[in-house]
């Protein structure tokens, strides 16, 4: 099987009879063969993945090749038997060669072809397939398991749940790395500071990194399985919480999956309520990190003003929303609540106390060659890499990725906007930490702006009923890049079956690029710059 | 930097007042911690966070702890890297299967006398992750709790008045004890 070059690549995908349903992108069934071509497509670059996941009977990867809309490609896969006297086969890299013409590739034996063998990124959310719905990636590059330490108890919680006896955690084969005076590092799940959980396997030659091995998945909490089935207003409070400080993006692209499901949108009241409730949460969080980068390179004066600037933003946000992090403020429909009656005088008081203030400390940066010692040409990631991995949010526009959700893919209430998306080149945490800057600013003056002039009328629309099962997607740039949600809503309006995805997944094995030939003890600063989610990821 | 500094010396102080202790943290510690205060523990705590499984929003709030708003440390309390240098563990979400082993682990590292605070509506209950087939429980299902502070995610005046009453029964503990000692 050929690719298909970049150029026909969005007019072969065309070619094919859409799925009925499947809103605003749509959605194609594709054979083994042709599932292949889109792998290889992609690994030649001819488009970016956004996300691949699986259900019971079926693989789905999503694919966006400008100038075509986004659209999702799904294949048939047999649910793997349950029998509990033959656990899954052990998968090895050349494991089913051969096999993939047999029987159809994939078609009747729980398999389906790999795409992260010709496709690099897809290698890790491969693994996640295998791991809960025991689906097999054929010639997959990579056959260890990801997210299953092996503590569940059963195999494959979504497919054939095959119980099998607890082993330990810690057996994992991490890649060998031989040289002389090589020695390994290993890190985690409980780390140093107040983060989350993960295991991060250094191997190092003095102090230089030759390589870094994550291994994630410790705070999976099966949200998949939560979430399908569940009655609507019980899943959008999970989705609220798969990683606390995305919930706005999360809830929001929920939101928009769930009305352009029902073919319905928020009223404009409500739109406006999100992006406000979308760019504090951004600005909250970019307060945060750009004070925790530079206190990772020791400079804590920034730190401790950025703190209190990104207090002064949640206490404002609780004051109009209800909530410090605006957890379960935006539903499918609309929102929760309105914006308390003082909510945006007091959203105005803190960003005009904060403006003026963040520029000082932005000055304070940019005069502290000693601070930018540390930041500049530090942990940088090729620009290759990033459009690769179609790394989203300040990883991939300070690796000179020119994408940002809110206007390539927009949705309201940016449709329409015009504002700046910065961008750079060099890749570095300085880079990164610019982006972080240059956004902060732009957020403010979006929620200066829509709260000088907030439309009136309904907080929610009214959801319709369906006559069938309905599916859609939708993509939200959250602070740290572009979350994507799908789902297939029943006809009785609840869940059939979600899946969300956030940016980590394709950040997370850049971090790996991006400490390669730094000092260990940069990796705080490393990892802060890129500031990935594990509960995200995790799931 | 000179003139920021300055500016920084006379400017009011960000810092809010001391908020009291929590009536119900300082009920829920009642008799718990009568029978464990035996080092001086000269009204500090030392506490060692662990993230068990949570969607990161607890940690979100547990890190402005740190921030001159709340402060934290004015309460003698601090954070430290390791479980090994510990009083407390404050511990975090559902714990998931794959956390288990670490939070037993870091328990275990952690030398007596200890306490443990569960955080959270998932720390406390599973939160909506209940049910899971990846989540072993709450906390308290994994290791013994001393005290609950329940919220989603609490607030920090919440965790703060929380852990003031517990740096207050934990130490009062002491006191009594260095009294009776020097009787
Ligand atoms: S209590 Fe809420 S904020 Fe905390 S971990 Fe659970 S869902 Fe997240």
């Amino acid at each position: 099987m050929m690719a298909v070059h970049t150029s026909v690549f969005a007019a072969w995908l065309a070619g094919f009879t859409p799925v009925g349903f499947h809103a605003p992108w749509q959605r194609f069934n594709v054979d083994a063969g042709e599932w292949t071509t889109v792998a290889k497509s992609l690994g030649e670059g001819a488009g970016d993945l956004l996300a691949l996941w699986g259900e019971a009977d079926a693989v789905h990867m999503a694919v966006r090749a400008p100038p075509a809309d986004p659209c999702v490609i799904s294949l048939a896969v047999a649910p793997a038997l349950a029998s509990p006297a033959s656990p899954l086969p052990a998968l090895h890299p050349h494991a089913g060669e051969g096999r993939e013409a047999a029987n159809g590739g994939g078609k009747g034996s729980g398999c389906f072809p790999s795409v992260g063998r010709f496709h690099p990124p897809a290698i890790r959310l491969e693994r996640a397939i295998r791991d809960l719905y025991g689906h097999m990636p054929l010639n997959a590059l990579d056959s260890r398991a990801w997210l299953d330490h092996g503590q569940w108890g059963l195999d494959a919680p979504l497919g054939a749940r095959i119980s099998r006896p607890r082993r330990d955690p810690a057996d994992y084969e991490f890649q060998t790395v031989h040289g002389h005076g090589l020695h390994q590092i290993p890190v985690g799940p409980v780390h140093a500071g107040i983060i989350e959980p993960g295991h991060f396997r250094f191997t190092a030659n003095g102090e230089t990194v030759a390589r870094l091995e994550e291994r994630l998945g410790y705070v999976h909490k099966g949200v998949d399985a939560l979430l399908t089935g569940a009655a609507l207003a019980k899943a959008a409070r999970i989705v609220a919480r798969i990683s606390g400080d995305s919930t706005v993006a999360f809830s929001f692209a929920f939101s928009l999956a769930v009305e352009a499901a029902l073919g319905i949108e928020a009223p404009p009241r409500a739109a406006v309520l999100r992006g406000v409730m979308a760019e504090l949460e951004r600005v909250a969080n970019h307060l945060g990190d750009i004070g925790a980068i530079c206190n990772d390179a020791a400079f804590a004066l920034i730190h401790a003003h950025c703190g209190i600037f990104r207090e002064r933003v949640l206490a404002a946000s609780d004051l109009a929303f209800g909530h410090r992090l605006m957890m379960d403020r935006i539903v499918p429909g609309g929102v929760a609540c309105d914006i308390a009656a003082d909510g945006g005088v007091a959203v105005l008081a803190a960003l005009d106390e904060i403006a003026p203030r963040f520029d000082e400390i932005v000055a304070l940066y940019d005069d502290t060659p000693s601070l930018q010692d540390r930041t500049c040409a530090t942990g940088r990631v090729a620009g290759d890499l990033v459009k690769r991995w179609a790394a989203g949010g300040h990883v991939g526009r300070a690796s000179g990725r020119d994408f940002d959700a809110r206007r390539d893919l927009a949705y309201p209430p940016y449709r329409g906007l015009s504002f700046t998306v910065p961008l750079y080149t060099a890749g570095d945490v300085d880079a990164r930490l610019r982006v972080r800057i240059d956004e902060v600013r732009s957020s403010i003056g979006m929620i200066r702006d829509w709260l000088a002039d907030l439309p009136s009328g309904p907080l929610v629309a009214p959801l319709p009923q369906a006559a069938g099962p309905r599916e859609g997607i939708a993509i939200t740039e959250a602070f740290r890049g572009d979350a994507l949600a799908w789902l297939r809503l029943d006809a009785d309006g609840s869940v059939a079956r979600c899946h969300l995805r956030d940016a980590s997944w394709f950040q997370w094995p850049l971090l790996e690029a991006a400490i390669e030939n730094n000092i260990v003890a940069d990796f705080p600063l490393c990892n802060k710059s890129f500031n990935c989610s594990y509960s995200g990821h995790d799931l | 930097m000179r003139t920021l500094l300055l500016k920084s010396l006379f400017a009011r102080p960000a810092t809010i007042g001391p908020p009291d202790a929590d009536d119900a943290a300082l009920d829920e510690l009642g008799g718990a911690l009568a029978a464990r205060g035996r080092r001086l523990l000269g009204r500090s705590l030392t506490i060692r966070e662990v993230d068990a499984g949570s969607c990161n929003g607890c940690e979100l709030e547990i890190h402005a702890l740190n921030n001159s708003v709340y402060d934290i440390e004015r309460f003698g309390l601090r954070f430290a890297a390791s479980p090994r240098h510990a009083d407390v563990l404050l511990v975090t979400g559902p714990v998931t299967h794959n956390m288990k082993v670490a939070l037993e682990r870091t328990y275990a590292a952690t030398p007596d006398p200890k306490w443990v605070v569960a955080v959270g509506d998932c720390g406390c209950g599973c939160g909506v992750f209940e049910g899971s087939y990846a989540v072993a429980g709450a906390v308290d299902k994994v290791i013994p709790v001393d005290l609950h502070i329940r919220g989603c995610p609490p607030r920090p005046i919440d965790l703060l008045r929380g852990l003031i009453a517990l740096v207050d029964k934990a130490t009062a503990n002491d006191e009594a004890l260095h009294s009776a000692a020097s009787r």
